[in-house]
C-alpha cells in the first residue's frame, strides 16, 4: 500500500501539515511554560504507548493514535474476531472472523497509515510483568471487563516510584454501554484511581436464588434458572460454552418450558443469549465518541499543548430530556482505597452473619466486587480459596458467625487471585 | 386469557444478519434497523481551500458510524481532490488516493466497511447540484460540513425545510466542534426510550374495578399465613393500606409529603419482623415505592404540549396518522382524566401465579384502553374517508408510550437565523453568553465575521466574561479551520448518534445545537 511519497522511509511532513501547524502555535489554554514547535512533535513521535483491547474501542483508539502523530504503538488483546463484532469493529471484515483481534487491527492500521509501527500481542495483560509496562509513556484501555481494568490499575499504581517520575504512567480508560460511555484520566497515586471509583460502577443486583428456584416471574428468571440450576442438574459434566449454538438452544428451550409451566411470556432466543452472555448493547458511534475522547487526552498529555481532563467525563447520548449531555467532574481520590490509599476501609456487618455469608456479600458490595476472596486477620487464616489443603483446613470457618471469629473493629486482609491487590477492611459490628 | 402469550415462538436460530447486528438490535429493534436500511444520507463537503480541511473528517467519520450499523445508501458530494494534508487526518484515504477525487476515494473505502451498504459520489461542484433543488429529493438526511459558502448553505437549508428533510450542520476545527440540527417543522417521536425508572405507572390512586377487586380479595392481611404474607405483591399491599388510610382520613388518599411519609411508616410497620430475616422483602419494596407510586396521575409537559397543538385539535382528511392517534388519545384523556394504561408491571416479590395474575390485570386493562382509542381512530378515519388505514400496531405503540411522546418543532438552522439578525435568536444568545463557562462563543467564532455583530450586541455588558470569550475566539483563530482527527472523530460519533435518532424516529435528538470543547472535555446543548 506504500505510495511513491512514502518510499525509502523518506516520508514527507506534508501529510502532517495540519497537526504540525496546530503544534507549532500556542493555545491560550496551554501552560505558560509550554513551548510549541519541533521538540513537541519529536517527543510525540517518540512516545511509546500501550493500547489494551482491540475491540470496539480499541479499533477506534488505534486509528486515532495513528492519526494523532503517535508512531510507536503496542496493542494487547486475547480475543478472536466474532461476526457480532462487525457492526462496529471497523478494522475487521467477514473474512477475518476467527483471527486474532490484536494482529488484524495492528496490520490494518499500519498499512493505512505509513510510518506508524503497531506491535500486537495476542494474549492476556496478566502475561506481562512490570518491566514490560515500564517501557510505555502512557496506557489507554478500551476494555469491557472490570476485572482487567482493576488489574492494570493496581499494577500501574504499584509501579510508581516517587524518586522516578518516569515510573508514573498515566492511565486513560474508556467504557461504553449503548448510547452512553465514559472517559477518565488517572495519574496513578496522584489522582483518583479505578479502584477509588469502583462503587460508581456497581454490579447489577443478582436475582435471589429462591426466586429462580421456586417463584419465577420474569422471562429472565426462567433463563437464569436454566443457566444456573438446570444445566448443572441435567447436563452434568458438560462444560457450558455460551458461544456454542447447541448449548444456547438447549438453555432457550429449557427456559421456554419453564416459562410455559408458570405462564410467563417473553422468553426469546435473543434474550437467552443476552442473559447468559451478559451482552451489553454496543454501537459504532458511542465507541467513536469515547475512544476519541480518550485519545484526545493521550494527545494532550503527550504534547502538553493543552490541559488534560480532570478527570472524568460521562457521556449520555440517550437523554429524553435534552438529547445528549455530558457530565465532567473530578472524581476524588479515597484515603481508604485498597489500591492507592493507605487506610483500611470500614465495613459495617451484622456480627451474626456467617463468614460464608460475608464472603458472598463481598461479590455484591459495590466497593469490593470480589468473587473468590481469601481472608485472613493479622493472627489467623479465616478462609483460603487455594491451595486445596488450606481450603479444606479453613472451610469449617464458613459456617461460623463473624462474632466468633473476630472482635468488633478488627482488621481483615482480603485477597482475590483475579486481582493484584490486597484489600484491608475494618469490620465494625452493627445490627 | 393470554393464549398468545404462552404459545412458544418457533425456535429460530438468529439469521446471519441478526448475528451481525445483534448488539444494536438490542437498542433500536428490527423497526429501527429497517428505517436505517431504507435511508439515504447525503454528506456535503465544500471544495478544498488548501489551509482548511472543511470539517471533512468529521463528516466522513459520521458516515463510518452510519455505514457500520447499515444505513441503506450514502452519497458524498465533494468536488475536491485529495491532498497530502488530507492523508494525515482522514482514515478513509490511502497514499494512492492522492490527487484523486476525495468523494470517490472516501466512498470506496467506506463501502468496504459493510457490503450491505451502497455508496455514491458526486464530484461536480455544489453549484451544479443546487441548480435543480429536486436533486435533493432522494435524501432523507443531509449533513453539511462547515464552512460552506453562505449562499449555498442557505439553499440547502431552505430546500431541506421545504421537503421536510432533516439537516445537520457540522463544524470541527482544532479542539472545538459544534453541530446544529434543523428538524422538519413538526417532528413527532413516539418511541422516546425514556429512562426505565421513570415509566412506572401503577395507577394506585385511580384503580379500575378489576384491580381494586384484587386488593379487596386479600380480605385481611393480618390473617394470612407468614409465607403468604411475605409474598403479597407490593402493588396490592399499597392498594390495601391505601383503603385503610382513606377510612381514617375522610376518604382522602395521602397527599402531602408528610402524609406520604406517615403512610410509608404505616406500611413499614405492617411488616412481620419475628422471622429469621427480621423483616419482609415485599413490605420493604412497598415502603420504598410509596413516594414514587402514591401520586395522582399527571401528564408530562411533552404530552400536554402535543394536545395543545392545532394539528391535534383540528383533524381533517390530510392529517398525518400521528395526529389522528394523538387526537384520539386526547379525547381519551378528556373523558377519563388519565392516559391509556401502558400495561407493564415492574418485577416485585410475589408467588409466580399471583404476579402473573396481577400482570394480566394490567395488560388487559391496557388492551381495553387501546381498543377504546382505536375505536375513535376508526371513526375519524371514517368521518374523513381516509384511504390509508392506520395499523393497529401503531395505535398500540402510541398508547403504550403516550406519557412520553414528544413533538419537536424544527425551525431554520440557527446559523441562518443569526445571519438574518433574528431578534429571538439574538435574545437567546445574549442570555446564554451571560452564563459562566458558556461555550457559545465557539460557535460564533466558527461563523466567520460574526465578531463585529457580537461586539455590538454585548458591548459594556457587565455580566459577560470577556476573558473567556476572547480566549475561545483566539483558539478558533489559532487553528484556522484545521481539524484534529480526535475531535472530528468525537464529533462524527455524536453526529452519527443524532442521525440514528432522527432516521429511526427513536430516542430524542438534540434540539437544536451542541458545542463540544475538547480542552475541558465538556459539551453545551442549547436551543438557539
Amino acid at each position: 500500500m506504500d505510495s511513491p511519497q512514502a518510499v525509502n522511509g523518506m516520508e514527507s511532513r506534508a501529510r502532517w501539515k495540519y497537526l504540525d501547524s496546530i503544534l507549532s502555535t500556542k493555545s491560550p489554554y496551554a501552560d505558560p511554560d509550554y513551548i510549541p514547535g519541533e521538540d513537541v512533535i519529536t517527543f510525540l513521535e517518540s512516545s511509546r504507548v500501550l493500547v489494551i483491547g482491540a475491540g470496539g474501542l480499541g479499533c477506534e483508539i488505534l486509528k486515532n493514535l495513528a492519526l494523532s502523530g503517535f508512531k510507536d504503538i503496542h496493542v494487547i488483546d486475547m480475543d478472536t474476531i466474532d461476526v457480532s463484532n462487525l457492526n462496529r469493529q471497523f478494522l475487521f471484515r467477514q473474512s477475518d472472523v476467527g483471527k486474532s483481534k490484536a494482529e488484524v487491527a495492528a496490520a490494518f492500521v499500519e498499512s493505512r497509515v505509513p510510518g506508524v509501527k503497531i506491535t500486537p500481542y495476542n494474549g492476556k495483560i496478566q502475561d506481562k510483568d512490570e518491566d514490560y509496562y515500564m517501557q510505555f509513556k502512557l496506557v489507554i484501555c478500551g476494555l469491557d471487563s472490570i476485572e482487567a481494568r482493576r488489574w492494570i490499575n493496581s499494577t500501574l499504581v504499584s509501579m510508581v516510584d516517587m524518586e522516578e517520575p518516569e515510573s508514573l504512567k498515566p492511565l486513560i480508560d474508556g467504557g461504553t454501554e449503548g448510547f452512553k460511555g465514559q472517559a477518565r484520566v488517572i495519574l496513578p497515586t496522584v489522582s483518583s484511581c479505578i479502584e477509588c471509583q469502583l462503587s460508581m460502577h456497581a454490579p447489577r443486583a443478582a436475582v435471589p436464588l429462591c426466586t429462580l428456584a421456586s417463584i419465577p416471574r420474569q422471562p429472565q428468571h426462567c433463563i437464569e434458572w436454566a443457566h444456573i440450576i438446570a444445566w448443572d442438574e441435567q447436563r452434568k459434566g458438560d462444560v457450558l460454552d455460551t458461544d456454542d449454538p447447541e448449548h444456547i438452544t438447549w438453555l432457550y428451550k429449557t427456559a421456554l418450558d419453564r416459562a410455559k409451566q408458570f405462564n410467563i411470556p417473553g422468553v426469546t432466543y435473543s434474550m437467552t443469549q443476552g442473559v447468559v452472555k451478559n451482552i451489553i448493547p454496543a454501537i459504532a458511534s458511542t465507541n467513536a465518541i469515547i475512544a476519541a475522547a480518550c485519545c484526545n487526552e493521550a494527545f494532550k498529555i503527550a504534547t502538553s499543548c493543552a490541559p488534560y481532563l480532570e478527570n472524568y467525563m460521562l457521556y449520555t447520548g440517550d437523554s429524553d430530556a435534552s438529547g445528549l449531555y455530558t457530565y465532567t467532574f473530578a472524581a476524588e481520590k479515597k484515603d481508604d482505597c485498597p489500591v492507592c490509599g493507605n487506610l483500611a476501609q470500614t465495613i459495617r456487618i451484622d456480627p451474626d452473619m456467617t463468614l460464608g455469608e460475608f464472603i458472598a456479600s463481598l461479590a455484591e458490595r459495590a466497593e469490593a466486587q470480589l468473587k473468590k476472596p481469601s481472608l485472613r486477620t493479622e493472627s489467623t487464616s479465616l478462609y483460603y480459596q487455594a491451595p486445596k489443603q488450606l481450603e479444606e483446613q479453613t472451610r469449617p470457618n464458613l459456617e461460623k458467625k463473624m462474632r466468633d471469629l473476630l472482635t468488633d473493629g478488627e482488621e481483615v486482609a482480603v485477597s482475590d487471585q483475579a486481582l493484584a491487590i490486597d484489600f484491608r477492611y475494618k469490620l465494625v459490628f452493627e445490627r | 386469557m393470554t393464549a398468545t402469550a404462552t404459545t412458544p415462538p418457533p425456535i429460530h436460530a438468529p439469521t446471519a444478519k441478526e448475528k451481525k447486528y445483534d448488539r444494536q438490535l438490542r437498542l433500536w429493534a428490527a423497526s429501527g434497523q429497517q428505517a436505517l436500511e431504507e435511508s439515504h444520507v447525503l454528506l456535503v463537503i465544500a471544495g478544498n481551500g488548501d489551509v482548511c480541511s472543511g470539517s471533512s473528517v468529521a463528516g466522513v467519520e459520521t458516515l463510518k458510524n452510519l455505514v457500520l450499523p447499515s444505513i441503506g445508501n450514502f452519497t458524498i458530494a465533494d468536488s475536491a481532490k485529495v491532498t497530502e494534508a488530507d492523508l494525515g487526518i482522514n482514515f478513509f484515504l490511502t497514499s494512492q488516493s492522492l490527487g484523486q477525487s476525495r468523494a470517490e476515494e472516501c466512498k470506496q473505502l467506506l463501502e468496504e466497511l459493510n457490503p450491505d451498504v451502497q455508496g455514491h459520489a458526486i464530484t461536480t461542484p455544489l453549484s451544479d447540484l443546487l441548480q435543480d433543488p429536486s436533486h435533493l429529493r432522494p435524501y432523507n438526511l443531509i449533513i453539511l460540513c462547515a464552512p460552506l459558502p453562505q449562499e449555498q448553505r442557505r439553499i440547502f437549508c431552505e430546500h431541506a425545510q421545504q421537503y421536510s428533510v432533516s439537516l445537520i450542520h457540522v463544524q470541527s476545527a482544532g479542539f472545538y466542534s459544534s453541530f446544529s440540527i434543523q428538524l422538519p417543522s413538526v417532528f413527532p417521536i413516539v418511541d422516546t426510550h425514556p429512562d426505565p425508572d421513570s415509566i412506572q405507572d401503577l395507577r394506585l390512586l385511580s384503580p379500575w374495578p378489576e384491580l381494586l377487586a384484587e386488593a379487596k380479595a386479600l380480605d385481611d392481611l393480618d390473617k394470612l399465613e407468614d409465607h403468604d404474607h411475605g409474598h403479597v405483591p407490593y402493588a396490592l399491599i399499597l392498594l390495601y393500606y391505601l383503603e385503610k388510610w382513606k377510612q381514617n382520613n375522610e376518604g382522602k388518599a395521602p397527599d402531602t409529603f408528610k402524609d406520604k411519609t406517615q403512610f410509608r411508616d404505616m406500611v413499614r410497620a405492617a411488616a412481620r419482623t419475628d422471622n429469621a430475616e427480621g423483616g419482609e422483602e415485599n413490605f420493604d419494596e412497598a415502603a420504598a415505592a410509596v413516594l414514587k407510586t402514591v401520586a395522582p396521575f399527571s401528564i408530562k409537559s411533552g404530552c400536554r404540549e402535543m394536545f395543545e397543538k392545532d394539528s391535534c385539535k383540528v383533524i381533517n382528511k390530510d392529517s398525518a396518522s400521528f395526529w389522528i392517534i394523538a387526537a384520539a388519545i386526547k379525547s381519551f384523556y378528556e373523558t377519563h382524566g388519565v392516559l391509556p394504561l401502558p400495561g407493564s408491571l415492574p418485577d416485585m416479590k410475589a408467588k409466580s401465579a399471583d404476579y402473573i395474575k396481577l400482570q394480566n390485570i394490567y395488560k388487559s386493562k391496557a388492551r381495553k384502553d387501546v381498543a377504546e382509542v382505536a375505536q375513535s381512530v376508526r371513526s375519524m378515519e371514517k368521518k374523513f374517508s381516509r384511504k390509508d388505514v392506520i395499523l393497529d400496531g401503531e395505535i398500540e405503540a402510541f398508547c403504550k408510550n403516550a406519557a412520553h411522546v414528544k413533538v419537536l418543532e424544527g425551525s431554520l438552522l440557527p446559523q441562518l437565523r443569526i445571519e438574518n439578525g433574528d431578534v429571538q435568536t439574538r435574545k437567546t444568545m445574549l442570555k446564554e453568553l451571560q452564563n459562566t463557562e458558556t461555550l457559545l462563543p465557539i460557535l460564533l467564532a466558527f461563523e466567520n465575521g460574526s465578531r463585529s455583530q457580537l461586539d455590538d450586541m454585548i458591548a459594556n455588558n457587565g455580566k459577560i466574561d470577556f476573558e473567556a470569550l476572547n480566549n475561545q475566539f483566539a483558539e478558533v483563530e489559532r487553528v484556522g479551520g484545521r481539524e484534529l482527527h480526535n475531535i472530528s472523530s468525537v464529533t462524527g460519533g455524536m453526529v452519527a448518534q443524532e442521525a440514528i435518532k432522527i432516521i429511526t424516529r427513536q430516542y430524542v435528538p438534540v434540539d437544536n445545537t451542541c458545542i463540544f470543547d475538547g480542552i475541558g472535555g465538556t459539551t453545551l446543548v442549547l436551543k438557539l
